[in-house]
């Protein structure tokens, strides 16, 4: 059975190291600090063994938008989450991509893109994925209407 | 010898892109040396329909995602309500959706195989042979939920139907019937020297790539990696089941094929092992509310869907559909590594791989 992380199972890991970027731990999740994000996930995919990403999704908090990361390690059989809260408010959310991190995300967080309207610095090819390029708006966002 | 580069466009309608699917490739004469997936074709918004949809409801929408496999979409879906609303299924129920999910996985594999042997140039005999198999498939499901394709057979809770009597001695003869099937399309199709030339060390997919490129289900399995998550996370009752889990060994083409085949094989065992366990009951409990309303709170249950890890990450805001609905679509995820697989292989090796990657584009764009 696949061990679910529990939030203080997630501290537990990161507190040796990135005691300062941990913003909020919730039950099943920890919300790490957008800024130096790559850091966090180097260290879990190199140190800590988490070679799969299992999805990366993105959900509209009104307040603000936040992305999702499922995280996957096939060896210890364990899962975790990880949140990133991107800025206070709903104005240019963005935060670093994870491709050159697990190439996984690479369609992911172009579908995030254009469905959500986050940005994701230093992705390989930032574009619409589904949707055509002089589509307005971003479907996913809960202001949006159809 | 310089050569002038083509680029072309292959799609959006193409009878080897199994649905809409375009790609751009650039040859240096018959070699590929870049191409690029375009999709969207098919986009539906299935995931901000379903935010204005009941808890219920959606599971229409689910079907019409990989609609070669829709009960274990339907299965993905309900695993990720009942645990987001705390809902325990009735055993029956239980029972019945994991042989409704085995049999749809034979359906897949069949119509992957099939379309993959197609795209190799044997055309429209060995497809038949196994669209024919899988006909008989969906004649089963026609008797347990009265829909081939589109069937909406799970609830929170179980299924919402009990299979009718009838529908016992038909499963129990399609078991019987199906190892000589199999059989036969072994004979005709593992050893043909033809598809071993086109299919082996062709797309060869390194174990460590694959992983990093979150790619799952048979495709991961076929470059050696031992992860079903039928058996490393057993959700329902998959730990009562024993099975083997076929592996490839190179990475190739032929892996790709051979692995599905053998899980066609595993699959039957897994029906046959469901119908020694499974109880008379009620398939549904009854304190099932009709409206689903679950707490505040957020769900993933990844599943071993015939495509790869399916998983419904579900966020509820405590009201009578859910905030958000995110689909982790294997099929969209398998294409990451597309472009390098093919570059440097034939034009024709193009569509061997893509027919051995076996995506559908009903689920790549939802």
């Amino acid at each position: 059975m696949t061990r679910v992380l529990t939030g203080s199972d997630i501290e537990n890991i990161l507190s040796s190291k990135f005691k300062n970027q941990i913003e909020f731990i919730g039950d099943d999740y920890v919300q790490v600090i957008n800024k130096d994000s790559l850091d966090v996930f180097n260290y879990l995919k190199i140190d800590q063994n988490y070679d799969l990403l299992s999805s990366v999704t993105s959900v509209d908090r009104i307040s603000h938008f936040e992305v999702v990361y499922h995280l996957t390690s096939l060896q210890k059989n364990e899962s975790m989450v990880i949140k990133i809260k991107c800025g206070a408010d709903r104005i240019d959310p963005n935060v670093k991509s994870v491709v050159s991190v697990w190439r996984g995300a690479e369609l992911q967080e172009r579908e995030i893109y254009d469905l959500m309207g986050i940005m994701f610095e230093g992705h390989p090819n930032m574009k619409r994925l589904l949707l055509w390029e002089n589509f307005e708006g971003h479907p996913l966002r809960k202001d949006f209407v159809s | 010898m310089s050569t002038e580069l083509v680029t072309m466009n292959i799609g959006p309608i193409h009878p080897s892109t199994h649905g809409v699917f375009r790609m751009r490739v650039t040859f240096d004469g018959e070699t590929i040396i870049d191409a690029e997936p375009i999709i969207g074709y098919l986009h539906r918004g299935s995931e901000k329909l379903a935010e204005e949809r009941t808890y219920t409801q959606v599971v229409t929408l689910t079907d019409r995602m990989d609609y070669t496999a829709s009960m274990t979409n339907n299965q993905a879906y309900i695993l990720s309500v009942e645990k987001l609303s705390g809902i325990t299924p009735s055993e029956r129920g239980v029972w019945l959706r994991m042989i409704a999910s085995e049999l749809q996985r034979i359906a897949a594999h069949s119509v992957a195989i099939g379309f993959l042997i197609n795209d190799l140039g044997a055309w429209h005999t060995p497809l038949l042979y196994l669209l024919r198999e899988r006909e008989k498939i969906l004649e089963l499901f026609e008797m347990m939920c009265g829909a081939r394709i589109t069937n909406s057979y799970l609830r929170p809770g179980g299924v919402f139907m009990d299979a009718p009597d009838e529908f016992w001695p038909s499963l129990n003869r399609f078991l019987d019937e199906m190892p000589n099937r199999l059989d036969d399309i072994e004979n005709l199709l593992t050893d043909n020297e033809i598809i071993l030339a086109r299919t082996q060390n062709v797309a060869i997919l390194d174990k460590n790539d694959a992983i990093n490129a979150s790619i799952t289900g048979p495709m991961l399995r076929a470059s050696g990696v031992d992860w079903d998550l039928r058996h490393r996370n057993p959700y329902d009752y998959y730990e009562k089941i024993s099975f083997r889990r076929p592996l490839g060994t190179v990475g190739d083409n032929n892996d790709r094929y051979l692995v599905r085949l053998h899980e066609i094989r595993e699959s039957l065992k897994i029906v046959e092992q469901c119908l020694d366990l499974i109880e008379p009951g009620p398939v549904q409990p009854e304190e099932v509310p009709f409206l689903v309303r679950p707490p505040k709170g957020e769900s993933y249950v990844p599943i071993e869907a015939p495509k790869g890890e399916l998983g419904f990450y579900l966020v509820s805001d405590g009201g009578i559909s859910p905030f958000r609905c995110h689909v982790r679509a294997p099929s969209l995820i398998n294409l990451t590594l597309l472009r390098d697989m093919v570059i440097g292989y034939k034009i024709a090796d193009l569509f061997v791989t893509f027919g051995s990657i076996d995506v559908n584009m009903g689920e790549v764009d939802r």
